[in-house]
């Protein structure tokens, strides 16, 4: 069985409210299909590139993944499209957590389904506490962010989701509690 | 207990007497829609789960309408297709659209009603978030990603949360000039782009009956833009004639119980709705037509699932006979059948097709999603650089149709060629 309560530590990236689909990953960039190896990666490379021009790249030119395995968002992460490009786009860039003030409905059931992230629920609003590049961690058994000066935020439970997504998604959830079988 | 319509069709599904909101409850679906964007990765992953020679759960209950990436030269894109039909063929299924046959219908969403898929009372998933459009007939209809629609196609069944309802009460009749755009544009604007999130958007009242099915196919289609996980509309006469015209299929409706309790209810006068916008880059940023004439456009685009219906474009045609538009205008018709329907459909003798040409607009484009949500950098009517665009489509969001320096104007086929004319926002009503 999969760790369901991993601790992540590492750099933070901070947007704001309704970072929509578009954002995450442009539609020019969904010829690539995520089942294949070698697209999932380039899916990956394009993560947020939508973003306003103000933001701060979150991959650099050249690179395939970001620096931030955690990204601090607002209200409504991930409205749109149904695209399970977005999480993949972003679980294929190393990130392994977002933590949002809320998600919009597919977007949260595409990273459980798909095992990408861990699609996390603050109680406060954390994009004003926080800056790309600060450092934190994320304790997601606990249910808390702590930021580097020690501050430590609790989160809403993830309850039953957190075993999915360690799992790595449905099927593999599925496969290691006997729901379905290995075949 | 009293149900919604949403949460009665859910139950049925679940082989349930009833269910309540927040249930998690496994449903039979009877419609899996698939296209090229999401087709591929959902096929990759029912062939990784199932195994390369597992066969779909019902070859009737596929449907795969290609229709996103179809007029482009990008190599990735024809791949798409390719493995599209690979696996149709693999596993035999009667509802595939091929591009490039007389089989390609266009955009899905507006295929899908047209073709008989659409029947009252079903579960339709589709690895689209439009596929809420498909409330328009009584059905529940709801997006959903590759991965869940890869086990559906294995399975015919996914586990879902049963959603609250919002009702939305129409009651009235709208003036001459306003139209379905306007009404969800009003109620997405009152309740914002989260505001129905996991929640059921039901239309109601006395209003509906003066809608079309294809204007209840636009106010379904804007669930999403809410938030909203399905968008909803009881079948009435006219939806089951337009349906028993386009199936043999049986199906058997449900109603909303009238006292079933709801999360919240909203009621509007259509009466006192008017022409109206949102403003770039959020659906929710409502704006009144009128009150925008300072806004200078640069092109206007006419199409999508949401505003490219031949009714869309005879709205487009009233305002533009005899008349010049003053901006580039991109018209593409959602499906091959309205394609047909501009050059079939007159007004005072003229076609369509001639009152576009004479007014001015760009050549009518062949069917497909085209730049309504950008797309590869050949798509047609992508906004490429710095332009200032009024759209039937139905999103907004920053870089939706291209680049990230356009701006783009929601608004109704009205709004958006009595704009393309004056060259700025304007109320269309001073053109009827």
């Amino acid at each position: 069985m999969s760790d369901a309560t991993p601790v992540i530590t590492g750099k933070v990236y901070v947007v704001g409210d309704n970072i929509d689909t578009d954002q995450i990953i442009p539609a020019q960039y969904l010829n690539l299909v995520p089942t294949i190896p070698e697209e999932y990666k380039k899916l990956g490379s394009y993560a947020l590139i939508g973003l306003p021009e103000d933001y701060p790249a979150f991959v650099e030119e050249g690179q395939m993944g970001a620096a931030f395995p955690i990204v601090i968002a607002g209200r409504n992460f991930g409205c749109g499209s149904s695209r399970e490009h977005a999480p993949i786009a972003l679980g294929a860039a190393g990130v392994k957590a977002v933590v949002a003030e809320s998600y919009a409905r597919i977007f949260f059931r595409n990273a459980v389904a798909t095992g990408e992230l861990y699609p996390m629920e603050a109680q406060v609003r954390l994009v004003d506490a926080f800056q790309t590049g600060d450092e934190a961690t994320l304790d997601i058994g606990a249910g808390t962010l702590t930021a580097a000066d020690g501050t430590v935020y609790d989160l809403k439970p993830i309850g039953d989701v957190a075993p999915v997504v360690s799992a790595g998604g449905i099927f593999a959830y599925a496969r290691e509690t006997g729901m379905i079988g290995n075949d | 207990m009293s149900m919604t319509i949403t949460e009665k069709i859910l139950a049925r599904a679940a082989g349930r007497d009833e269910v309540k909101p927040g249930d998690n409850i496994w449903v039979n679906a009877d419609i899996l829609l698939t296209h090229d964007v999401c087709g591929p990765g959902t096929i990759g992953v029912f062939k990784r789960e199932f195994g390369e020679d597992a066969k779909v759960w019902s070859s009737e209950g596929v449907v795969i309408i290609p229709d996103h990436y179809i007029f482009t030269k990008d190599v990735k894109a024809h791949r798409n297709i390719d493995i599209l039909r690979d696996f149709v063929q693999q596993q035999g299924l009667p509802y595939y659209y091929d591009p490039g046959t007389a089989d390609y219908k266009g955009v899905c969403h507006v295929a899908m009603p047209q073709e008989g898929h659409v029947r009252p009372g079903e579960v339709i998933f589709g690895t689209d978030s439009h596929t809420c459009t498909h409330g328009a007939l009584g059905a529940f209809a709801t997006g959903i990603g590759n991965t869940d629609a890869g086990f559906v196609m294995g399975t015919g069944k996914l586990l879902i949360k049963v959603p609250e309802t919002l009702r939305f009460t129409l009651d009235g009749q709208l003036q001459k000039g306003v139209t379905a755009k306007d009404i969800i544009l009003r109620a997405i604007g009152d309740i914002g782009v989260d505001g129905a999130t996991y929640c059921a958007m039901e239309f109601d009242g006395d209003g509906i009956e003066q809608l079309t099915i294809e204007d209840r196919m636009t106010i379904c289609n804007m669930a999403i833009e809410a938030g909203g996980k399905n968008g909803i509309i009881a079948p009435d006469d006219k939806t089951m004639e337009y349906v028993k015209a386009r199936t043999d299929k049986p199906f058997e409706p449900l109603y909303s119980d009238p006292d079933s309790p709801v999360k919240e209810h909203r009621t509007y006068d259509l009466s006192e709705l008017v022409p109206c916008v949102a403003e770039p880059n959020l659906p929710d940023k409502y704006a009144v037509a009128a009150e925008r004439s300072d806004v200078k456009l640069t092109r206007a685009y006419i199409g999508s699932c949401t505003g490219g219906k031949i009714s869309d474009f005879i709205m487009a045609a009233q305002i533009m006979k005899g008349r010049k538009v003053s901006v580039d205008t991109f018209l593409v018709p959602a499906t091959q059948e309205v394609a047909e329907g501009l050059m079939s459909e007159q007004i005072d003798g003229e076609s369509l097709v001639a009152i576009f040409a004479e007014a001015g607009c760009l050549d009518i484009a062949p069917p497909s999603c085209a730049a309504c949500l950008g797309g590869p950098l050949d798509t047609f009517g992508r906004a490429n650089t710095d332009e200032v665009v009024i759209s039937t489509t139905n999103r907004n969001f920053l870089g939706r149709m291209g680049s990230k320096q356009a701006q783009i104007y929601l608004a109704s086929p009205y709004t958006a060629a009595a704009s393309a004319v004056a060259g700025h926002i304007t109320d269309p009503r001073e053109f009827l």
